[in-house]
């Protein structure tokens, strides 16, 4: 089997790249595309550390091979920070102490943006449940929930005023 | 059949640095010409925070805030000397050198800023904003950024500074053994609650009250953080963590994430901690270690707390279903033998 040129949308921007056979989304973005916030922990399904968004969807990287995703909106760790300014669950990771060595952040990071993007008032189990495919080995996990839940209330008080001045 | 709650407790003495060879670690300072004091080092930042603790020490040595200060941890090769982040000895010995460092260096910001101000270097004093002032005359004042640039382009001097802490070797005295290891200890205390189920033998930890006394915790929040993640790991070699379930056979021997289970984030205990602060004489400003302490005294306190609730003594880690359940049919035969 050839290698194929695959053309991706990734953070809102056409990108094109060559792709050996066999090549996985991960390896992709951090090997042909230069983007290293999704790691490789396991490359086998298990920590969640390489967790991207594909359509909107939490997926591990590691385990989709790049070919089947071709033409679609993918969403990592450096789409996040609008203008390099860090959104509100970045920020809450920061002011909540949710991260010590860090390995784990970029994953945990876009399953919460995926859950808020689906659900703006998640419940703690929901927020459990949410991160439970992520595997963090430092923090003991409750930071990152306390993280979340405050990235959520953080969002909800910022849109009504969003929406006021869009308006 | 029943879910049983019981309590238990355990403390831990633990030593900050060891230094049978000697233990030293060193650091190196120097103003940018814009005024960032950059603290060169080869100690290795894997997430339990001595980056920040540097800056926290410097900055307060300095008088200067602590975005004034960076860490470059870049090049072991390059940097000065550090015989490892481990035994502990982080905090305590990369503290004590960076503040020993940032001494020299605030020494020569002082004399620098005399002769820019023509007052004398005794005078003078840090806002702790940025400033460097004349006591008693705060209008007569340089800014740090001022002064650098000042200091590079005019005076042609190097604000900057040296450190090391060193904690020399120590043989043990032959005949009794006697020896000085550490170089100061900080002591803990946790309590569990644990609830065990007497049908599956499942244990569940409820609560952890932890009780640290580590010194001075420079970050108060990175502590607790330390102490609550390492309580994590605490509880997951006291319930889940073994290569070797059925020793010496592989049989069932975890190989992967997947298999290797520890708890995860529907797991965890609510955690209370708390710290008693008494600072250390040979801390950097009072502190202690706090490392690897954090995943000891949870383990017997959940022990001694399984045996509180159902009377079964566990010796052997993890406290598995299966060894509790083991454990309950014993007592159980126990029972029985006088009739
Ligand atoms: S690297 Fe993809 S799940 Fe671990
Ligand atoms: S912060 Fe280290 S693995 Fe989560």
């Amino acid at each position: 089997m050839p290698s194929q040129i695959v053309s991706l949308v990734v953070n809102g921007e056409r990108r094109e790249f060559i792709a050996v056979p066999g090549a996985t989304l991960l390896a992709s973005l951090r090997e042909s595309l230069g983007l290293t916030a999704a790691k490789r922990g396991c490359a086998q399904g298990a920590c969640g550390t390489c967790t991207v968004l594909v359509d909107g969807r939490p997926e591990v990287a590691c385990l989709v091979a790049v070919e089947t995703v071709a033409g679609r909106e993918v969403r990592t760790l450096e789409g996040v920070a609008a203008g390099g300014e860090l959104d509100e669950v970045q920020s809450a990771f920061v002011d909540c102490f949710a991260t010590q060595c860090g390995f784990c952040t970029a994953g945990m990071i876009m399953v919460a943006e995926a859950l808020l993007e689906r659900d703006p008032d998640p419940s703690e189990e929901d927020v459990v449940e949410a991160i439970s495919g992520n595997v963090c080995r430092c923090t003991g996990y409750r930071p990152i929930v306390i993280a979340i839940l405050e990235a959520a209330r953080r969002r909800r008080a910022k849109s009504p005023q969003e929406e006021a001045v869009a308006r | 059949m029943a879910l049983l709650r019981g309590r238990g407790y355990a403390s831990v003495n633990y030593p900050t640095g060891m230094n049978l060879g000697g233990d030293p670690s060193q650091a190196l300072i120097h103003a940018t010409t814009t005024g960032t004091f950059v603290i060169s080092l080869s100690s290795v930042d894997l997430g339990q925070g001595i980056k920040t603790i540097a800056a926290q020490c410097a900055a307060e040595t300095l008088g200067l805030p602590i975005a004034n200060v960076l860490v470059d941890t870049a090049d072991t090769d390059t940097g000065p000397h550090c015989m490892g982040t481990f035994a502990s000895r982080g905090t305590h010995r990369v503290g004590n050198a960076v503040i020993m460092a940032a001494a020299e260096a605030r020494g020569v910001m002082l004399e620098v800023a005399a002769e820019e101000l023509e007052v004398d270097a005794a005078d003078l004093e840090t806002d702790g904003t940025g400033f460097i002032r004349l006591k008693g005359a705060e209008e007569k004042r340089i800014h740090i950024t001022d002064l650098a640039l000042a200091a590079h382009f005019k005076h042609g001097r190097t604000i900057s500074g040296r450190g090391i802490y060193l904690k020399e070797p120590s043989a043990p005295v032959p005949e009794t053994g006697e020896m000085d290891p550490d170089s100061c200890q900080a002591h803990a205390c946790t309590a569990a609650v644990v609830e065990v189920d007497d049908e599956t033998g499942v244990v569940e930890v409820l609560e952890l009250y932890n009780a640290y006394e580590i010194g001075r915790a420079l970050n108060p929040a990175m502590a607790t953080q330390q102490v609550e993640g390492g309580a994590w790991m605490g509880v997951s070699h006291a319930l889940f963590e073994t290569t070797e379930p059925y020793y010496p056979s592989r049989e069932h021997g975890p190989r992967d994430f997947a298999g290797y289970l520890m708890p995860g984030p529907a797991d965890i205990p609510v955690q209370h901690s708390l710290f008693l602060e008494r600072p250390a004489g040979n801390g950097p400003y009072g502190a202690k270690g706090i490392g690897e302490m954090t995943a000891n005294a949870p383990i017997p306190a959940i022990a001694n707390a399984i045996f509180d609730a159902c009377g079964v003594r566990l010796e052997s880690m993890p406290f598995t279903p299966e060894r509790v359940l083991r454990g309950l049919d014993a007592l159980r035969l126990k029972v029985e033998e006088p009739c």
